[in-house]
């Protein structure tokens, strides 16, 4: 009797704190478009396709934006989307054993270079410039998809092995070894296409 | 300094330059390289490389990408309570 009725006032507030969670996960989500179209970029073979993919992660996040945990890293859980999303597509391609590209050591590709301008040349500041911007790009996408993807988190991306184990949902120990061969994947085919 | 000294240094490059090798393995690797010329140029020139793929790598989004996600949003910007 005399109870103060505060079932519609609490519910009030709680349809105004959602609100305003969401349209902060929004914008938060929104400022990180740079660097997820970065590397989706880099996960596929055109502009356009990068955009669409990009569109449509945003799509579903915004969607599903409920099943982010705040506070924890949002753009890997963007990532993650991404991530599922490209391999829906299924426009990635298996490849054989026998079509991987030729692995090296470490050191090829500086030795490569040493080759042709004497041991002193890597001694020089810009030595890497030798090797044009475009043949990285392009070595980059000649990689299998699985060495690719984690090349990609790690080198250009910025995320931790940890990080990339969780996008990619592969074990770290996984991670870490298609990193370091994806890597000098990545240095032998520059070796073959970049020097000459 | 031997061959198989360089061979194990080069095995052991990435995982320095990502931080991840065990103390014991970075003096290893540390003590190696004082001495070593060889090695030392191609940690340097691997510590590059990867600046140098950072940077061919990274494109910025097209002119328009921004606008056309703000508008997947599902509380505009003028619906906002805050």
């Amino acid at each position: 009797m005399g109870e103060p009725d505060t079932a519609e006032p609490d519910e009030a507030r709680r349809i105004a704190t959602e609100a305003r969670d969401r349209v902060r996960f929004e914008e938060e989500a929104l400022a990180l478009a740079d660097q997820v179209y970065r590397v989706a970029r880099r996960f596929v073979s055109s502009r356009e396709e990068a955009e669409d993919l990009v569109q449509d992660t945003y799509a579903r996040a915004f969607r599903s934006w409920q099943s982010y945990t705040p506070g924890t890293n949002l753009r890997a859980w963007l990532l993650r989307i991404l991530t599922n999303l490209n391999v829906d597509r299924g426009r990635r391609i298996q490849r054989r054993p026998d079509e991987l590209p030729l692995e090296e050591h470490d050191y090829y590709l500086a030795n490569r270079v040493a080759e042709t301008g004497g041991e002193q040349v890597l001694d020089q500041d810009r030595v890497v410039e030798r090797l044009s911007q475009d043949s990285i790009v392009t070595a980059l996408s000649s990689l299998p998809d699985d060495f690719r993807d984690v090349v990609v988190l790690v080198d250009i991306g910025d995320f931790s092995y940890a990080d990339a184990a969780q996008i990619l949902d592969i074990p770290i120990g996984t991670v870490m070894s298609r990193l370091h061969r994806g890597r000098r994947l990545l240095k032998a085919t520059l070796a073959e296409e970049a020097i000459t | 300094m031997s061959m198989d000294d360089c061979g194990k240094c080069e095995q052991l490059l990435q995982g320095y330059l990502d931080r991840e090798l065990s103390d014991d393995e970075v003096a290893q690797a540390e003590r190696h390289l004082d001495g070593c010329d060889y090695c030392r140029r191609r940690y340097r020139f691997e510590e590059s490389l990867r600046t140098y793929v950072r940077t061919s790598a990274a494109e910025r989004m097209p002119p328009g990408l921004l606008e056309k996600l703000a508008q997947l949003r599902t509380t505009g910007p003028g619906t906002s309570p805050i």
